[in-house]
This record gives structure tokens, C-alpha cells and sequence, in this order.
């Protein structure tokens, strides 16, 4: 297992130094004058040339990777324009109320859908399992926006059981609201995976074996054919917290929740490119670990994976 | 040998029915299921909504009706409304209409975009293989491990302003490697099938064996994957415009329209944003409907894996 993980680990960094080269040539190569580009609105001759000496933007090309290189490996991001932050310091501030929601919405999201999932296999073909499918679709269907307006229009206006916006100094009660508006994805998708993974795994044969020797079906259910079927479930919880970055973009702008996807949008407005690049690179960087982490956990399901 | 290939043609031309090809099976399939059949209705429909708009919608989904009567700003659905009107007094159900335009040519060019890309790109790596192989595996791992919303925001925001074009650009550039894995796995798997050895001996030319021998696999599990991603292209799509960098007003986009009408549904004009959420709901659902029948009737497996 730790030379599994430590082989994973080490194909991780040059995809790790591609990211890093694609995030700096994301602003630094662009049509025209990328000093004039990062001036934005605020164009005028002095601010483009302190940006243009600020991002080393009149050395060459390789030189600004390099000191771009190194210092995001110091952790330096440089600075916000709006506020003149360190874009860490920003990033950081930012991280827990989205920790919160995403840790909220994956349990929600994991619990429930993998629940629904499991009973829609056992239940093959009866009126729950069209029911729960059927809610799975239009779950993947409907945009998280349009979600998230609609549980605003009915549980904080029509029936006021839930305060619709805000952060509320982290009372859990203003956290249900957005967290069922980013699970919906993710629970739908993984009823329809854990459904479609079940009917598979109980046509093998150790689950007939199983049955065979007497077992319970709970223990049947439980113990041989999801422990099984979990390992497509892990893939798509895998890749669906990476597509959750997106839905946390769009729902605390919907929630005014104040976390990365807000910081993002802000400076997306205001065209603070410091924040931008600073939070892309930190994103994938975390997605690059969660992956990792992800690969590391099928091999704990599943042994076979370790000796491939 | 010989008399072999005689006996195979002698036993195979009485029992060749006719339309009982590979396709017309999985027509048959398809036409079967309720579900993927409503899928490709609801397509169809919409397509036929987009291309004769102006005949479908009742008013200009432009013309401000408010400025001359007030009663016409934020009025409720009605029969003279069916989704109410906008602070301007815009017709809703008009400009939901009008807004099948942006939402489906995005979505078609950005799949045209990302096939193009991707099939290019895993078709090189997948034939090749070697150091090509190599760094485009690289590269499709390292364009995986960007939030794919985020990345394309952060693209479009290079450009002063965004349009359809660079949105679908956009898209494209990042979101070709599922293509590309796929087109890389299925060349990687021809390339040991005695059919492209065949093709190889009798001397046909590396271009020939890729379009004539290998590309023809590909297309029903592309088919599937290009479908499944328009539903996704076109909640992409009304995200970005959400987030207010989608394609400029006041051309309408349902994405928009939901996020300027976003401030009326606390004083009770839930219409506004409501309204397109549904259709952007119902046009996905087709897609993904059509793209599941589509997987279902073709035998196209969840992923081809490389």
C-alpha cells in the first residue's frame, strides 16, 4: 500500500507543474498587451506600467515563469488589487463557510443518495423506484440556481420556516437551505450510480454463494454487494466534488453565503486578476489532493486495484 | 478456403432481411423506450421553437411594454402573459422563446468545439502512442484538474466582454478530454484488432486506416457523449449567464433573465426567474433523456476506458 501511494504521488507532480504553467499562461499570454488587459477599467499609462513591473511582465517569458513558480511554491500570490490583500490571506478567509457548505452538501448528498440508490436496487421496478429515478433525472436537470431560488420561494417566503440569504454568523439553520441546493446534484447522481452499480454486483456469483450460506439479506445487501458496488460511487463522488466547485460558485451567489465562490464572482467583476489566478491555482491544486486521496481509498476498497 | 468463403456467402444472402443492420437495431431500441423517444421530442420541439421563434412568440421579446402602460411591468402570468412580463414590461414567455436561440447554438457549437478538439487530440495520442501519447495523456490529466465553471469563467475573462463565440471557444477548450480519452481508448483498442493489421498489410495509408477503420467505432459512443454534454453545456451556459458573464444584454438568456429577476422573487414576482429556470430544466432533461436512449440503444458502455 505505501509504495502504491507513494507511485501515485509521484505521477501527481508533473500534472501539479502543468496546472502551474497553465494558470500562469492563462493572463501572461494573451492577444495584445496583458499589462493592459490586467489594467482593465483602470487604464491609464502609470497603472499599466506598475502592473507591467509588478508581474515582471517586461522580462521574458521564461524568467516570469519562474519567478511565478517560485513564489507560488512560497505561497506568495501576490496581491488584490481592489484591497491590496495577500491572495492567500484572501483565498484562506474565505475557506471555511465553503468547508461548511460542501462538507454538508457531500454528507446529504452521499447519505441520501446513496440510500435512495441502494433501496431503488432492491426495489427494482416498483412504484418507489420509478418515484426515486424519476426525482433523479430532473434533479440532474434542473440548474442549482433555479434550485435554490425555488427553496427560497417556498420555505423562506411562502412558508418562512428558513431565513432564505445570508451567512447568519454560522447558525446551522441558515446553512440547510444552501447545502440542499448543492446535494441535489450530487445525491441524484449518486442514486442512479449506486442503483445502476447494485443490480450488477447482486448477479454475481459470491452474492448467490452468499445467499447460499444463509446469510441475512441485510448482510447480503450490505456486506457483499455494496462494499462492492461502492468503488463506481467513489469515482463519481470523486469527480463530482470537483463539479460541486461550480455549484458552490453559483449557490452562494444565489445565498450570498460569503465563501470562495463569492470571492470569485467579486473579483471576476472587478477583473482583480491577482484573485482569479491566485484561486484557480488553488482549487486545482486542491483538486489534484482530493483525486489523489480518491485513488488512495479505491485501493483500500479494493486490493486488486494495489497490484495492477 | 475457398469453398469456406462460398458456404459463408451462400448461408449469409437468403437471411440478410433487409434494415436489420447494426443502426437499424438500434433504432428499433430506441423507438422502443418511452423515455428516450420523449427525450428526442422534447429536442426536436425545442429545435423547431429556435429556428421559428419569431412565428411562435407573441410579442418582441425586445419591446418594452411598460413605458406605455405601467400595468405591464412585473404583471403575473395571465392568458395575455402566460409567464408575466419583466420590471420593463418584456414579455417572459417571448423572451424564453427567443432564448432556445442562445441556449442550443451554444450548446451545438461547444460540442462541435470539444469533438473537434478531442478527437483530434485522442486520435494522435491513441494511434501514435510513444511520447505523443505521453503528453496528451498529460495534458488531459492536467485540464481535468481544473473546476471546470471556474476555468471557463477565468477564461472569458480575458476578453473585455464576452460573446458567443469566445463562450463556446471557451467551453471547448476545456472540456475536450472526456472525447479525447474516449477516441485515445477505442484507437488504443483498434490498434490490436486484426482488421487495422488487415488494413496495415494491404498497404492502406495512416490516414485511411484512422478514417475509414477506426473513426467508424467511435461514432455511436461520441454520439452519446456529445448529447449527454449539450444537457450540460446548456446548464453551463445559463450559470454563466447567471453570474452576469454570459452572452451580453439585452439579448435574452434564460441564465440572465433568472438572475435579474432574482431581486423581485423577495416582493413576491416569483415569475421572473422562476419561468426559465424551468425551461432551462426541461431542455436539459431532453438531452439527457435522448442521451440515455441513445446509450441504451447503441450498447455504449458508461465509459470506454483507455
Amino acid at each position: 500500500m505505501a509504495r502504491y501511494a507513494l507511485r501515485r504521488i509521484v505521477e501527481a507532480i508533473p500534472v501539479f507543474l502543468g496546472v502551474v504553467l497553465v494558470v500562469f499562461l492563462l493572463y501572461s499570454v494573451v492577444p495584445g498587451d496583458p499589462a493592459r488587459l490586467l489594467a482593465g477599467q483602470r487604464g491609464d499609462p502609470e497603472t499599466i506600467a506598475r502592473i507591467r513591473a509588478d508581474w515582471g511582465l517586461d522580462r521574458p517569458l521564461h524568467e516570469q515563469f519562474f519567478s511565478f513558480v517560485w513564489s507560488a511554491i512560497r505561497f506568495d500570490l501576490g496581491r488584490s488589487y481592489r484591497n491590496n490583500m495577500d491572495v492567500l490571506d484572501a483565498i484562506l478567509l474565505r475557506v471555511p463557510a465553503t468547508l461548511e457548505l460542501v462538507v454538508a452538501s457531500l454528507l446529504l448528498g452521499g447519505v441520501v443518495g446513496i440510500s435512495v440508490g441502494i433501496i431503488s436496487a432492491v426495489r427494482q421496478n416498483t412504484f418507489l423506484d420509478y418515484l426515486a429515478m424519476t426525482g433523479a433525472v430532473i434533479g440532474i436537470s434542473a440548474p442549482t440556481f433555479w434550485i435554490g431560488l425555488l427553496l427560497i420561494l417556498v420555505f423562506a417566503l411562502k412558508l418562512g420556516w428558513i431565513p432564505g440569504m445570508g451567512y447568519g454568523d454560522g447558525r446551522w439553520i441558515y446553512l440547510v437551505l444552501p447545502a440542499v441546493t448543492l446535494a441535489t446534484r450530487p445525491m441524484a447522481l449518486l442514486a442512479r450510480i449506486t442503483r445502476s452499480a447494485m443490480l450488477e454486483t447482486i448477479r454475481q456469483d459470491y452474492i448467490r454463494t452468499a445467499r447460499a450460506k444463509g446469510l441475512s439479506e441485510w448482510a447480503v445487501t450490505v456486506k457483499h454487494a455494496l462494499r462492492n458496488a461502492l468503488i463506481p460511487v467513489v469515482t463519481i463522488l470523486g469527480t463530482e466534488t470537483a463539479a460541486m466547485l461550480g455549484g458552490v460558485v453559483v449557490t452562494e451567489t444565489v445565498f450570498a453565503w460569503p465563501g470562495l465562490g463569492r470571492l470569485f464572482v467579486e473579483a471576476l467583476t472587478f477583473r482583480d486578476y491577482p484573485i482569479i489566478r491566485g484561486q484557480v491555482l488553488f482549487l486545482a491544486t486542491v483538486f489534484i489532493v482530493a483525486n489523489l486521496i480518491v485513488d488512495l481509498s479505491y485501493a483500500l476498497f479494493d486490493p486488486r486495484i494495489r497490484y495492477e | 478456403m475457398h469453398a469456406s468463403v462460398e458456404a459463408v456467402a451462400a448461408t449469409a444472402t437468403p437471411e440478410v432481411v433487409p434494415g436489420r443492420s447494426l443502426w437499424s437495431d438500434a433504432r428499433r431500441r430506441f423507438f422502443r423506450n418511452k423515455l428516450a423517444v420523449l427525450g428526442l421530442i422534447i429536442v426536436v420541439g425545442l429545435v423547431l421553437v429556435a429556428i421559428f421563434a419569431p412565428y411562435i412568440a407573441p410579442y418582441d421579446p425586445l419591446e418594452q411594454l411598460a413605458w406605455e402602460d405601467f400595468s405591464k411591468s412585473l404583471a403575473p402570468p395571465s392568458w395575455e402573459h402566460p409567464f408575466g412580463t419583466d420590471l420593463y414590461g418584456r414579455d417572459i414567455f417571448s423572451r424564453v422563446i427567443y432564448g432556445t436561440r442562445i441556449s442550443l447554438s451554444i450548446a451545438l457549437m461547444a460540442a462541435v468545439v470539444t469533438t473537434a478538439i478531442g478527437i483530434t487530440l485522442g486520435a494522435l495520442a491513441g494511434y501514435f502512442g510513444g511520447w505523443v501519447d505521453s503528453f496528451i495523456t498529460w495534458l488531459i490529466n492536467v485540464v481535468w484538474s481544473f473546476p471546470f465553471l471556474l476555468f471557463v469563467l477565468a477564461i472569458i475573462t480575458i476578453f473585455p466582454e464576452a460573446s458567443l463565440t469566445i463562450i463556446f471557444i471557451a467551453i471547448g477548450v476545456v472540456s475536450w478530454p472526456d472525447i479525447a480519452r474516449m477516441t485515445r481508448g477505442q484507437f488504443l483498442a483498434a490498434r490490436e484488432n486484426e482488421y487495422v493489421e488487415a488494413a496495415k498489410a494491404i498497404g492502406a495509408s495512416d490516414f485511411i486506416i484512422i478514417f475509414r477503420h477506426i473513426l467508424p467505432n467511435i461514432i455511436a459512443p461520441m454520439l452519446v457523449q456529445a448529447t449527454l454534454a449539450m444537457g450540460s453545456y446548456i446548464q453551463l451556459e445559463a450559470s454563466l449567464s447567471f453570474l452576469g458573464f454570459g452572452v451580453p444584454p439585452p439579448t435574452p438568456s434564460w441564465g440572465r433573465m433568472a438572475s435579474e429577476g432574482q431581486n423581485y422573487l423577495f416582493s413576491g414576482q416569483w415569475w421572473w426567474s422562476i419561468m426559465p429556470g424551468i425551461a432551462i430544466m426541461v431542455t436539459v432533461l431532453g438531452f439527457n433523456l435522448l442521451g440515455d436512449g441513445l446509450r441504451d440503444a447503441l450498447d455504449v458502455r458508461q465509459q470506454t476506458d483507455g
